[in-house]
């Protein structure tokens, strides 16, 4: 049996009900302040449209190079994808299959499966396997972690202007926007609402 | 805070952790699944304690290469050098770039070191059945949860460095055996975390708690 009026705190267990909530609003736990979900009726919506866009911008992101270098005559450059390639023929299998999931194929995965999910959705049917396609998302989620590489972009940057010219390309602005998109899809992404919305259509 | 609580172990209701969805089960019950989304159900997580302690003590182990053994390799004309996490933060430090070095000292050392300490405490204080201020506990491990990934950073710049510096005998930077050690501490500690339950947090306060009342208040469906 399922209890569409009950909710149960994730981390200290207390049984609530649910109240009916204004746009916007967060469910927060009276007991130990875990926020149990955020109601907002148009966050389906936003989502899929910070989905989309990751997705052009994750495809322009790894098309390119991320930064260049020049100094003294020399040059060279590098994509997301050259990156995991110069750890693997430097037998740092370990470190680049750590690379390659956490800044390729995790959020492929999550930006995939919320358009998968959101957009059958938005037009009105039930894309097949729901369910396995929505695990997939909540458990790729926190591997997903390009705003991590982000930061760690910009310290290699300043790394390496002591050393050569550095000069960023194409993929890094888009990376920088490709980190807001993700943000922005994730927290617009209610599973609540998602469902519920699933339900009307069944 | 009143002394009538309701749990969902005791009102045999557990709520899925993926999509929310609070359903009736028995806690005795195995290999319950989400009815909505089929992940798994658990009113508390699988064999918490011993899990994270189990990875909490391989990445104690592991922390000590991370840190002594060198994560980036750079060799020159006139010979080599090795970097530790410690070495690059302090020559970020030194060139100037006093912000972006305590970003990476606080990444690279503060995190997961308080990390481990934390989960340590975390663990002792549930298994001493502490009813020290659960709500300041949860936080705890809420804020650890949530700042492990910021460990990579350094990850990222070797494997970046190593990408774009490769010339020749000229200068070529290399990620050394360090990284290795270091990724697997932030994997393990991140998965340590997700192990580890909060609610055994509450358990101890649960208890001692007499509830006077029958507390149909919060069952009513």
């Amino acid at each position: 049996m399922a209890f569409k009026s009950l909710l149960v705190c994730s981390e200290c267990d207390l049984l609530l009900r649910e109240q009916p909530l204004d746009s916007g609003n967060m469910a927060i736990c009276p007991r130990c302040g875990h926020v149990l979900h955020r109601y907002q009726p148009e966050g389906l919506q936003r989502s899929l449209v910070f989905a989309l866009t990751a997705a052009i911008l994750f495809v322009i992101s790894n098309a390119f190079p991320i930064v260049g270098l020049t100094s003294q005559g020399l040059e060279s450059s590098t994509s997301l994808l050259g990156m995991v390639g110069s750890l693997f023929r430097d037998d740092m299998t370990l470190v680049a299959i750590l690379v390659f999931a956490t800044t390729f194929l995790m959020p492929a995965l999550v930006i995939g499966a919320l358009i998968y999910l959101l957009l059958p959705l938005r037009l009105g049917y039930l894309p097949p396997r729901m369910a396995a396609v929505f695990r997939v998302m909540h458990l790729s989620k926190p591997w997903a972690m390009v705003e991590v590489f982000m930061l760690g972009l910009i310290i290699t940057i300043s790394k390496l202007n002591a050393l050569a010219t550095v000069l960023p390309e194409v993929a890094l602005w888009s990376f920088v926007c490709l980190m807001f998109a993700l943000t922005a899809a994730a927290a617009n992404f209610d599973p609540q609402t998602f469902w519920d919305q699933v339900e009307k259509l069944e | 805070m009143t002394g009538q609580v309701l749990t969902g172990t005791e009102a045999h209701v557990v709520g899925c952790e993926g999509c929310g969805l609070a359903q009736q089960a028995s806690p005795a019950q195995h290999d319950l699944r989400c009815r909505r989304c089929g992940l798994p159900l658990h009113f508390r997580k699988p064999d918490s304690l011993n899990r994270t302690w189990a990875l909490l003590i391989a990445s104690y182990v592991l922390i000590i290469p991370a840190n002594l053994l060198p994560v980036m390799k750079s060799s020159t004309l006139t010979g080599t050098e090795d970097d530790t996490i410690m070495g690059g933060v302090i020559y970020l430090w030194e060139s100037g770039s006093e912000v972006l070095g305590a970003i990476l000292f606080i990444a690279s050392i503060v995190i997961p070191l308080s990390k481990l300490f934390a989960l340590t405490y975390l663990l002792i204080s549930v298994r001493r059945r502490s009813t020290w201020n659960p709500k300041k506990r949860t936080q705890i491990y809420r804020v650890l949860e949530a700042v492990g990934r910021w460990s990579m950073i350094d990850v990222y710049v070797a494997s970046m460095l190593t990408a774009l510096v490769q010339f020749g005998n000229l200068m070529s930077i290399n990620v050394g055996a360090g990284a290795i050690a270091f990724g697997a501490v932030v994997v393990l500690t991140m998965i340590a975390a997700e192990c580890f339950d909060p609610r055994l947090i509450w358990e101890a306060t649960d208890q001692t708690q007499t509830t006077t009342d029958s507390p149909k208040e919060n069952h009513a469906v």
